[in-house]
């Protein structure tokens, strides 16, 4: 029989510890619905998702009773829209986000990821008509997320790209101003995005994916919070066992529940994203890890090593775990979602600058992050190119998804609700960038892109 | 396929007792049973073969569940994978 303290550590995991798995993710493959003909496209990809993705939830409810571990989301993914609908008008690609609307409704998912567009070298008209109606999209929608990759380690960065972003950003944060300008949580802008991310908002079905594919994101920092806790008084590599036993054990959940939904839905399996995903619920923080690490604050001086040395851990115990790794795979540090960066920011331990290094060392980038509503555009942009820049030169994922929370100022918060939490409006340096980001052009892919 | 019922909370006279009718009443086969007391808490677990179950493994969960509710004890039903995959390699 199981020993018994590895059953009560299980179920102690599930109920006390916020152990979930954070999302089963099908990736469904659009090509075979581009039509040049807008209706025609709709219908079919509208037909497409339904069908393949009929049976998700269900499903993703039978195993979360099978075996006793809440599986919080359901999401679709598909081929970046910009492709799909290349030959469309931006009146076009706004039709097919509604299309993904009204499939995500039929099917009862919690969000549908790919009203994306991948533009790191140039963009093609498609692309431009589908970024320009990315505002309206986001805010005459509910469930459908987008993302536009801007840069690449191998491609450069896109300047004109991020440029045209730091404006949509404005313009969603405006159009749902009533609603505490929620469409800019939906919209993530990329360096390097993984094709098989199971997590928004960037999620998509990327280009080389199979027809569909089946990709589990886990969750857990109030178990690694709590292993460390246990583990007391230990030094630095006792402490990074510690974490990789746990991010092994939590990885084979997401394992097994990955398997389990391929069979069911007779999908291939795709990839476990080996993350730690906070919410808001107290004691699921990825903050809390690094305070029980040993720092006072998050945010204080030391959290980039803690943070580099969690997410190391986390993703060798992880790789052991599971079959095929893949998406973002590392901690999430998303302000809003995580109740002890909301409380570090508050209390002006956690600045920007401070997010920013941070980024360097772990997934994804500047998430979730709220700032004054009045921020120049420019200003944004140089933002998007400072986090991007740390992904082309490093090789690795950053994104940014910043709410410009419109008509509040640094110092007030913006309640979400749900999973995307409260954030904390922050203070930023609003000396203009204007003039460097206008130049456009693209900056060149750094030196060690060229590896062949 | 194997279920594991895990029973925690406050000792109660009878509990295996009526664990064990609805289990019988639906034709799952108990293979074993282990009983800890963990701090103040008590713990059972019972090893179960559920291949001949007369409901699906849902409603027997939610059955057992709201046994478990009026006697205001936890009882779980899960799936022996889940134990298996998380401390076996």
């Amino acid at each position: 029989m199981i020993n018994t303290q590895d059953i009560l550590e299980t179920i102690n995991m599930i109920r006390e510890e916020n152990l979930d798995i954070r999302t089963i993710t099908m990736g469904i493959s659009l090509w075979d619905c581009v039509s040049e003909d807008t209706d025609r496209l709709c219908t079919k990809i509208y037909d497409k998702i339904t069908k393949r993705a009929e049976h998700l939830v269900a499903t993703g409810a039978e195993i979360e009773k099978m075996y006793g571990i809440p599986i919080v989301n359901k999401r679709v993914s598909v081929t970046p829209i910009s492709l799909i609908g290349g030959a469309s008008t931006p009146e076009g690609y706004l039709k097919i986000a509604h299309t993904l609307q009204k499939a995500a409704d039929t099917l009862g998912i919690n969000f549908i990821g790919g009203f994306s567009a991948l533009v790191q070298k140039g963009m093609t008209v498609g692309a431009r008509n589908m970024i320009s109606v990315i505002p309206e999209a986001l805010a005459e929608t509910q469930n459908v997320c987008s993302s536009v990759n801007v840069a690449s380690t191998k491609a450069g960065t896109n300047m004109d790209a991020i440029a045209l972003m730091g404006s949509a950003i404005k313009r969603a944060a405006f159009l749902t101003k009533d609603n505490n300008s929620i469409a800019c949580a939906k919209l993530v802008v990329f360096a390097n995005v993984p094709e098989d991310n199971p997590f928004m908002a960037g999620a998509f079905c990327g280009v080389g994916e199979p027809d569909s594919a089946i990709n589990v994101g886990v969750s857990g920092p109030g178990v690694v919070a709590s292993a460390i806790r246990r583990a007391g008084d230990c030094d630095l590599s006792e402490l990074a066992d510690v974490i990789k036993k746990t991010a092994f054990k939590i990885t084979r959940v997401g394992q097994l529940v990955a398997n389990e939904a391929a069979k069911r839905l007779d999908t291939p399996f795709g990839i476990v994203d080996l993350s730690l995903a906070p919410t808001p619920a107290v004691g699921d923080s990825v903050a809390y890890i690094l305070e029980e690490m040993g720092l006072e604050s998050c945010g204080a001086h030391g959290t980039t090593a803690a943070l580099a040395m969690l997410n190391d851990a986390v993703k060798k115990g992880g790789v052991m775990a599971s079959s095929h790794v893949g998406g973002l795979s590392g901690a999430f540090i998303p302000v809003s979602e995580d109740a002890g960066m909301i409380a570090a920011a508050e209390r002006g331990a956690l600045t920007l600058e401070k997010l920013e290094a941070m980024t360097a060392v772990c997934s994804v980038g500047l998430d979730m992050i709220a700032i004054p509503g009045d921020t120049p555009e420019d200003v944004i942009n140089g933002i998007i190119a400072d986090e991007i820049a740390i992904g082309v030169v490093n090789t690795k994922t950053t994104a940014v998804r910043l709410i410009p929370a419109y008509g509040k100022k640094a110092g007030e918060s913006v309640e979400f609700g749900g999973l995307l939490g409260t954030a904390p409006i922050m203070s930023l340096n609003t000396y203009s960038p204007a003039k460097f980001i206008r130049r456009g052009g693209r900056i060149p892919a750094p030196i060690h892109s060229l590896k062949n | 396929m194997k279920a594991v019922i895990t029973v925690t909370g406050k000792d109660t006279v009878g509990i295996i007792a009526e664990v064990s009718a609805v289990c019988a009443k639906h034709e799952a086969n108990i293979l074993d049973i282990t009983q800890s007391v963990l701090s103040e808490y008590f713990a059972m677990i019972m090893l179960a073969d559920i291949d001949r179950l007369n409901i699906g493994f849902s409603d027997f969960a939610d059955t057992l569940a709201e046994l478990g509710k009026s006697k205001s004890l936890m009882i779980h039903v899960m799936h022996e994978d889940i134990f298996n995959t998380m401390h076996h390699i």
